[in-house]
C-alpha cells in the first residue's frame, strides 16, 4: 500500500471517530448534523477539523461539549497527530477556540460567566435524555412488532438480541439503546430485565403506558431541537465555500458522493 | 377574516407579528447582523419554498408589505404587534414601540401593540412603563428575557427587578405579559432553556396573563407541566406551528401535547410575521387533522371548534376584543396600500 492507501485508511479512521462525537442535545452525530465543515489529514500527518453549528447563538455549553468530544475523538487517533479545531462564526469561537487548544476545562475558559456548577450534571442530563428517547424508539418497535406489555417488559438481554426489526427509528436505535442501557449499568446481571428506568428502577407491566408518554415528551423536545438545527445549519451551510468544486471528506462523511465519483486517491491533500 | 372552505367565518388574531428593522444600516455590530440572519434562517428552513423572500426585503419590509401580508393577502382580522429593543445590536432599536406605534396608527383598529420593557433599567423601567401606558395604552408587554444589556445576557422573571415592573403593570391593567423562551446566554453551562421562572412569576401575579411563545419549545414538557398547574398561563403556537407544512405528524404530536395538558382554551396562534406569513399557516391548520393513532393515544382531537378558539377567539378574549364591533368598524375603515 502506498501513500495514498495510507492517506484513505488514515482519512477513514478520522471518520470513524468523528462519527461517534454526539451532539448531546440532540443524541445524534455531530457529522450526521453536518457541523463538522471540514475534517483533513494534511499530507505531514496532523488533522484539523472545521468545526460550524447552525446558529452563532447556539449554546457555548453545548458547542464546548462537541468540541471536547471531538478533542478526544482526535486523542484516539491510532498515529497520535498533531491536531488543531476551530469553531467558526459562534458569538464565543474565539474564547472556545483558545481554551480547546490549551486543554483547558469548560469552567477555565469561561471562568465567572459559568457559575459555580460543574458541566458533568449538565452531562449527565443529556445522557439521562438519551438514554430515554432510545428506549422509547425501541418499546415503540416492540409494541407494534405485536408484542405485549407484559412480554416486552419480560425481556432480558438475549430476549433483546434475537429482535429484528424493519429499517426505521426502531432499528437505528437498537444499539444505540443497548450501548447507553450497558454504559450505565456496568453490574447489571445477564438475566435483567432491559427495560428499566434512567435509575434503573423495574416498570410495572400495567404502567407502561404512562412510562411512555412520559418519554414521549423527551422525544418531542429532542426532535423540536433536532429538525431546527438540521433547517438552520441546511441553510448556513448553502453559503459554505465549495473547496475547489471537489468533495470534501464532509461529503463523504455526509454521503453526498455517488460510489462512482468516488476517487480512487485521498480527496483531501 | 378567514373564511373555510364551508363558508365559515373565522375570527382571526395574529397572537405574535413584528415589524422591524434589521437592515444593514440599523445593525450596530456584529451580533446585530447575525441576528436577523438568524432569523431569515428560521424563514428559509421552515417555510414552504413558494413563501421565500429576498433576504433584504426581510430585513426591512414596508408598512404596505405587512398591511397586504396579514390583511389583504393574509387571513388576520387583528394582529398583535410585539416590541423587541435590542438596543445593543441595532441603533434604533429592531422593532420599538414607538415605530411598531407608527405603523399601526394608519389602521388604528387593526392592532394591538404591545410594549417592552427591561427590568435591569431600575427606575428608568418603571418610568418607560408610565410612559408606554400614557402615550399608546398599551394592554400588554413583550419580555424579552434573553436580552444582553451591558454585561449581563439575560435576566429572569422572578428578579426582584422585575417583579417592580410586573407589580407597576397590574397596577395600570396592563395585564397581558407575553415571553419569549429562548435561549438564555448565561450561567453558559446551564441547560440553555428554562420555563420555570414562569412558574414563579405567574403564581404570584395571578392577576396578569402569562403568554409563553413558542410554548416553551424545546422544554415542551415543562411548559405543559406549569400550564396544568397555573390557570393564567398561556401557550402561543409561534414557531411550533410552521412545522405543520414540514413535519405535520410531529406538529401533531405537540399540539396533542398542549391540548391534553393546557386544554384548548389555553392556546394562541401567532404567526410571528415576517419569519412566517399567516395566510398558509392559518390554511394549512384549518386543514389538518390528526391522525387517528395520535388522536387514540392521547384522547385528544383538534375539531372545528378548537382550531376556532385557537385561531381568536382565546386571545380575543385574553385582550377584550369585541368581535362584532371590530366587524363594523373594519367596514368603515377599507385599506387603501401601494400596488406591488
Amino acid at each position: 500500500m502506498g501513500t495514498a492507501g495510507v492517506s484513505i485508511s488514515r482519512e477513514e479512521e478520522l471518520r470513524r471517530l468523528l462519527a461517534q462525537v454526539n451532539d448531546p442535545e440532540l443524541d445524534e452525530p455531530v457529522t450526521e448534523m453536518g457541523f463538522v465543515e471540514r475534517a483533513e489529514v494534511r499530507g505531514d500527518g496532523s488533522v484539523e477539523v472545521d468545526f460550524r453549528l447552525p446558529t452563532y447563538w447556539c449554546s457555548p455549553n453545548f458547542a464546548y461539549l462537541m468540541l471536547d468530544g471531538i478533542r478526544k475523538a482526535l486523542d484516539g487517533l491510532s498515529w497520535s497527530p498533531a491536531y488543531r479545531v476551530w469553531l467558526h462564526d459562534h458569538m464565543f469561537a474565539k474564547e472556545v477556540n483558545r481554551g480547546i487548544e490549551a486543554g483547558k476545562t469548560f469552567g477555565q475558559i469561561f471562568g465567572e460567566l459559568s457559575g459555580d456548577q460543574d458541566l458533568e450534571s449538565l452531562r449527565e442530563t443529556f445522557r439521562v435524555k438519551a438514554f430515554k428517547r432510545r428506549q422509547e424508539a425501541v418499546l415503540c418497535g416492540l409494541r407494534r412488532h405485536g408484542l405485549t406489555d407484559r412480554e416486552i417488559l419480560g425481556m432480558d438481554l438475549a430476549a433483546l438480541d434475537v429482535v429484528r426489526f424493519e429499517p426505521g427509528e426502531a432499528a437505528k436505535q437498537m444499539p444505540r439503546y443497548r450501548a447507553a442501557l450497558l454504559e450505565r449499568f456496568p453490574g447489571r446481571r445477564p438475566e435483567d430485565p432491559v427495560f428499566v428506568t434512567s435509575e434503573g428502577a423495574g416498570i410495572p407491566n400495567s404502567a407502561l403506558g404512562a412510562y411512555l408518554a412520559e418519554l414521549r415528551g423527551v422525544r418531542i423536545n429532542m426532535e423540536f431541537n433536532g429538525a431546527l438545527c438540521r433547517g438552520l445549519k441546511h441553510t448556513r451551510y448553502k453559503e459554505a465555500d465549495v473547496v475547489d468544486g471537489e468533495p470534501t471528506l464532509v461529503d463523504f462523511i455526509l454521503d453526498r458522493v455517488p460510489d462512482k465519483a468516488r476517487p480512487t486517491q485521498a480527496p483531501l491533500t | 377574516m378567514f373564511i373555510t372552505p364551508e363558508g365559515k367565518e373565522i375570527f382571526v388574531v395574529d397572537g405574535h407579528t413584528h415589524f422591524w428593522d434589521g437592515s444593514p444600516e440599523n445593525q450596530r455590530n456584529i451580533h446585530g447582523k447575525q441576528f436577523v440572519e438568524c432569523f431569515y434562517a428560521y424563514h428559509t428552513a421552515l417555510s414552504p419554498r413558494e413563501q421565500l423572500w429576498e433576504k433584504s426585503k426581510f430585513e426591512k419590509y414596508s408598512a404596505d408589505d405587512l398591511y397586504r401580508d396579514l390583511f389583504i393577502d393574509g387571513p388576520d382580522d387583528v394582529a398583535i404587534v410585539q416590541s423587541t429593543y435590542l438596543k445593543d445590536f441595532y441603533k434604533n432599536g429592531f422593532n420599538t414601540v414607538e415605530r411598531n406605534s407608527e405603523m399601526a396608527k394608519r389602521y388604528p383598529e387593526r392592532f394591538i401593540v404591545n410594549g417592552s420593557f427591561d427590568p435591569r433599567d431600575g427606575q428608568k423601567a418603571l418610568e418607560y412603563i408610565h410612559f408606554m401606558k400614557e402615550t399608546y395604552d398599551i394592554k400588554g408587554v413583550k419580555m424579552y428575557t434573553a436580552e444582553w444589556n451591558g454585561a449581563s445576557k439575560g435576566w429572569r422573571l422572578n428578579d426582584p427587578a422585575a417583579y417592580r415592573c410586573f407589580e407597576l403593570c397590574e397596577k395600570l391593567g396592563i395585564k397581558n405579559v407575553h415571553v419569549h423562551k429562548g435561549p438564555t446566554i448565561i450561567p453558559l453551562n446551564k441547560d440553555a432553556f428554562d420555563v420555570h421562572d414562569v412558574d414563579y412569576a405567574a403564581t404570584d401575579f395571578q392577576n396578569l396573563n402569562w403568554i409563553v411563545e413558542h410554548c416553551g419549545l424545546p422544554r415542551l414538557d415543562d411548559f405543559c407541566w406549569i400550564a396544568v398547574q397555573e390557570t393564567n398561563v398561556y401557550g402561543g403556537l409561534a414557531v411550533a406551528l410552521p412545522f405543520i407544512h414540514s413535519r405535520p405528524r410531529y406538529f401533531a404530536e405537540v399540539i396533542s401535547e398542549l391540548l391534553f395538558w393546557a386544554g384548548p382554551e389555553k392556546i394562541l396562534f401567532g404567526s410571528d410575521y415576517a419569519i412566517w406569513t399567516p395566510r398558509w399557516l392559518v390554511e394549512k391548520f384549518w386543514a389538518f387533522e390528526l391522525p387517528e393513532d395520535i388522536k387514540q393515544e392521547r384522547g385528544v382531537d383538534l375539531t372545528p371548534e378548537i382550531k376556532e378558539k385557537i385561531l381568536g377567539l382565546n386571545a380575543a378574549r385574553l385582550y377584550d376584543i369585541d368581535i362584532e364591533a371590530k366587524k363594523a368598524a373594519f367596514a368603515r375603515s377599507p385599506f387603501s396600500i401601494a400596488a406591488e
